[in-house]
C-alpha cells in the first residue's frame, strides 16, 4: 500500500492541529515564569483537548443531535452526542480551575507585585532570612 | 443485604450533601467542623460495611446509577480492595484534621473562615471515593480536577505569601498532570469507543490481540501513567512537594501527602487491571520507565531529605523517596503491586503522623524549624517526640512496625526478575541507609537533653485531641507491623478481584 508523505496529517488534520496547541500550552505551563502566561498556557492545552474530542465526534454532513420532532426515532443524520457532552464538562472544568489560578495570581501580584513566579519565590526566600536574623 | 450495593454510592452524594451543609453553618463554626467528622465516621463506617460485604460474598459489585446500563448510565464498582482503602483513607483524612486541629484554629485566624476548610474536607472526601469508586474513565478525570481544586484550596487558606505560592506551584504541577491524564483518556476513547472501564477493557484486549492501533495505545497509555505520575509526585517531578508540604497547615500537609497523593496512584493501579489490562499494560514496558524513576526517586528523594536544613522539609522531601518506593513496587509488578499498596497504607498511616508530630515540635521549638532549634523538644511535647519516633522507626524499616514489612515486601517483589533484583535491592539497601540517617539523626536530636530549650513550651500545648490521634496513630503502626498477613490477604483478596 502506497502512502504519500503526510497524507494521515493532512486527513486528520483538525487532530493534529489539536495535539500541536497541547503542546504548545503543555510548554507555556511547564516553561514560563509569568502566571499570566501560564495561565494562558493552560487554557491553549485545554482549547486543544476540546477541538480533538470535538473532531472526534463529529460526522460530514451530519447534524447536531437535537430531536426537533417528537416522534422521530431515526438518529442515523446526528453527530456523535457523547464528545460533545465531554467537551461542556471539560469547559467547566477548565473554567474552575481558571479561575483559581487567577485568584492565586491576583493574591501573589497584591503582596509581591510582580507575577514572575522565580521572582516571587526570591523574595519569599529573602524575606525568610530577614525573619531568621531579626 | 443487596442493599449494601447502595453504601458506596451514599457515601459519595452523601459527602457533598454534607459540604452544602456545611456551607449553611457559616455562622457556626463548631456545627461545621462536627458536620465534618460525622460525615467521615458515616462514610467510614459504610465503607468497612461495603468491604466486610466483598469479602464476606468473595466478589465486588457494580452499581449502575440511575439504572440506566452501559454505555448510557454511569457506573461506581466496589470490591474489598476499593472499600478497604476507602476505610483506611476516611480514618487518617479524620486523624489528619483532629490532630491538626489547634494549627487548623491557629494558622486560619479568622474563625469566620473555618466553615470553609471543613467543606474543602468534605469534597476531599467525595473526590476520594469517587476515585476509588469510580467505573468510568471520564468520571475519574472529573474527580481528579474536584481534588485538585479542594487540594489547592485547603493549601492556600493559610494566609501569607508561601502558601500562595506553594498553591501555585501545586497547581500548574497538578494541571499538567491532570491535562496528560485527559489527553490520555480521550485517546483512549478514540481507539476503544468507551469510556466505561468494563468496555475499555474488553476493547484493549482485542485490539491487543489483533496487533491494532499498537501506537496509539501505547502513547495513550503512557499519557495516563505520566499525567498520575505527575499528579503523585515521581521523580523528577516532585520539586513542588518540599514547598507544598513544609507551606500548608499540618493538617493539610497530613491529607496532600496521606492520602490525595495514594489515591492518584490507585487510580493507575485501576487503569492498569481495569482498563488496560495486566498482560497488555505490562507487554507495553511502560511498567519499566516506571520501575526506573521509582528507584531514582528514592535516592533522589532521600539525599535531598538529608540536605534538607528543615524539619518540615526534610519529611516532604521523605515523602518523594516513599512515592519512589511504591512505582518501584508496580513497575515489579504482581507481588510488587502488592507491595506497593500495602507501602501506600504504611505511608498513609506514617506520614501524617509525622508532619502532625512535626509541627508540634516546632510549635515547641518557637517556630523554628532548623535542627539546632528543635533539639531536646521532645522533653517538652512527650506524646509528639513518641509519635515522631514510632513514624521514624516505621519509615526507617525497623522490625514491628509497617515500614518492616513494606520493606520485607519489596524485597520479595524482586526474585524473579533476574535484570531489576539487583538495581532494586541496591535501591532498597542505599535508600534504607540514607532514610536512617535523616530519621535516626532527628530522633537522637530531639531526645538530646537541652536545658536551654526545655524552658520554652511554645505558643499552643497540645491539645487532647492531638493526643489521641497520636496513640491511635501509634497502635496502628504498630499493631500492622505485628500483625500485617491479614492486611496482605486483604489486599490480595481485592487485586484478585479488580
Amino acid at each position: 500500500m502506497a502512502l504519500r508523505f503526510g497524507e494521515n496529517l493532512a486527513i486528520n488534520y483538525e487532530e493534529a492541529v489539536a495535539i500541536i496547541l497541547f503542546a504548545i500550552g503543555f510548554c507555556m505551563l511547564l516553561f514560563h515564569n509569568n502566571l499570566l502566561r501560564k495561565i494562558i498556557g493552560l487554557n491553549i492545552m485545554d482549547t486543544g483537548v476540546y477541538l480533538f474530542l470535538a473532531s472526534m465526534g463529529y460526522i460530514e454532513g451530519h447534524k447536531a443531535p437535537i430531536i426537533t420532532d417528537p416522534g422521530t426515532t431515526i438518529t442515523e443524520t446526528f453527530i456523535n452526542p457523547i464528545p460533545s457532552g465531554l467537551v461542556l464538562t471539560g469547559i467547566v472544568v477548565s473554567v474552575s480551575v481558571t479561575a483559581l489560578m487567577l485568584a492565586l495570581a491576583v493574591r501573589l501580584y497584591k503582596r509581591y507585585h510582580t507575577l514572575d513566579l522565580d521572582e516571587i519565590y526570591e523574595i519569599i526566600e529573602e524575606d525568610e532570612e530577614n525573619d531568621i536574623h531579626n | 443485604m443487596t442493599f449494601i450495593t447502595n453504601f458506596p454510592f451514599f457515601s459519595i452524594v452523601g459527602s457533598l450533601f454534607f459540604a452544602v451543609l456545611i456551607f449553611a453553618t457559616q455562622s457556626k463554626p463548631r456545627a461545621g467542623r462536627i458536620l465534618a467528622y460525622t460525615l467521615i465516621v458515616i462514610t467510614m463506617c459504610l465503607s468497612a460495611t461495603t468491604a466486610w460485604y466483598t469479602w464476606y460474598t468473595g466478589e465486588s459489585f457494580t452499581y449502575i446509577m440511575g439504572h440506566y446500563p452501559a454505555p448510557w448510565g454511569n457506573e461506581i464498582r466496589a470490591g474489598v480492595l476499593e472499600s478497604l482503602l476507602a476505610t483506611c483513607f476516611g480514618g487518617i483524612l479524620l486523624l489528619s484534621i483532629v490532630g491538626g486541629r489547634k494549627f487548623i484554629i491557629h494558622h486560619l485566624e479568622d474563625a469566620s473562615k473555618h466553615y470553609l476548610y471543613y467543606i474543602m474536607i468534605a469534597l476531599i472526601n467525595a473526590a476520594m471515593l469517587a476515585l476509588l469508586y469510580t467505573n468510568d474513565l471520564f468520571t475519574a478525570y472529573v474527580f481528579v480536577e474536584i481534588t485538585t481544586l479542594a487540594s489547592c484550596a485547603i493549601l492556600m487558606i493559610r494566609p501569607g505569601g508561601r502558601p500562595a505560592a506553594a498553591a501555585t506551584r501545586y497547581m500548574i504541577f497538578s494541571l499538567m498532570g491532570s491535562g496528560l491524564f485527559l489527553i490520555g483518556i480521550i485517546l483512549m476513547y478514540d481507539i476503544t469507543g468507551h469510556l466505561l472501564m468494563v468496555n475499555i477493557w474488553e476493547a484493549v484486549q482485542n485490539l491487543s490481540a489483533n496487533g491494532y492501533y499498537r501506537g496509539p495505545l501505547l502513547v495513550a497509555i503512557c499519557l495516563m501513567t505520566g499525567g498520575l505520575g505527575i499528579k503523585s509526585g515521581l521523580f523528577p517531578f516532585h520539586y513542588w512537594m518540599p514547598d507544598t508540604y513544609g507551606a500548608a497547615t499540618p493538617s493539610s500537609s497530613c491529607i496532600l501527602s496521606g492520602i490525595i497523593s495514594k489515591t492518584y496512584i490507585f487510580v493507575l493501579i485501576k487503569i492498569i487491571y481495569r482498563v488496560v489490562g495486566v498482560d497488555v499494560y505490562y507487554s507495553t514496558g511502560a511498567h519499566n520507565l516506571m520501575f526506573l524513576l521509582g528507584i531514582i526517586g528514592m535516592i533522589v528523594g532521600s539525599v535531598a531529605a538529608i540536605r534538607s536544613q528543615k524539619l518540615n522539609r526534610m519529611i516532604a522531601n521523605s515523602s518523594a523517596a516513599q512515592i519512589g518506593y511504591i512505582y518501584m513496587g508496580i513497575g515489579l509488578g504482581d507481588i510488587g503491586i502488592v507491595a506497593a499498596v500495602f507501602h501506600m497504607l504504611c505511608h498513609a498511616i506514617t506520614k501524617p503522623a509525622l508532619f502532625l508530630s512535626g509541627a508540634e515540635i516546632i510549635d515547641a521549638s518557637g517556630d523554628k524549624q532548623d535542627f539546632y532549634s528543635i533539639r531536646g523538644a521532645a522533653y517538652s511535647r512527650k506524646m509528639a517526640g513518641l509519635l515522631f519516633t514510632v513514624g521514624a522507626l516505621s519509615m526507617t524499616g525497623v522490625p514491628l512496625f509497617m515500614g518492616f514489612i513494606s520493606k520485607i515486601l519489596f524485597a520479595q517483589a524482586t526474585i524473579g526478575h533476574p535484570y531489576k533484583i539487583l538495581f532494586a535491592v541496591t535501591a532498597l539497601a542505599v535508600s534504607t541507609v540514607l532514610n536512617a540517617m535523616y530519621f535516626l539523626r532527628t530522633v537522637i536530636n530531639l531526645w538530646a537533653p537541652d536545658v536551654h530549650h526545655q524552658a520554652h513550651q511554645g505558643s499552643l500545648m497540645s491539645r487532647f485531641s492531638f493526643k489521641a490521634t497520636a496513640i491511635a496513630f501509634i497502635v496502628l503502626n504498630i499493631s500492622l507491623g505485628i500483625s500485617a498477613q491479614p492486611i496482605i490477604d486483604l489486599i490480595l483478596k481485592g487485586l484478585a478481584m479488580l
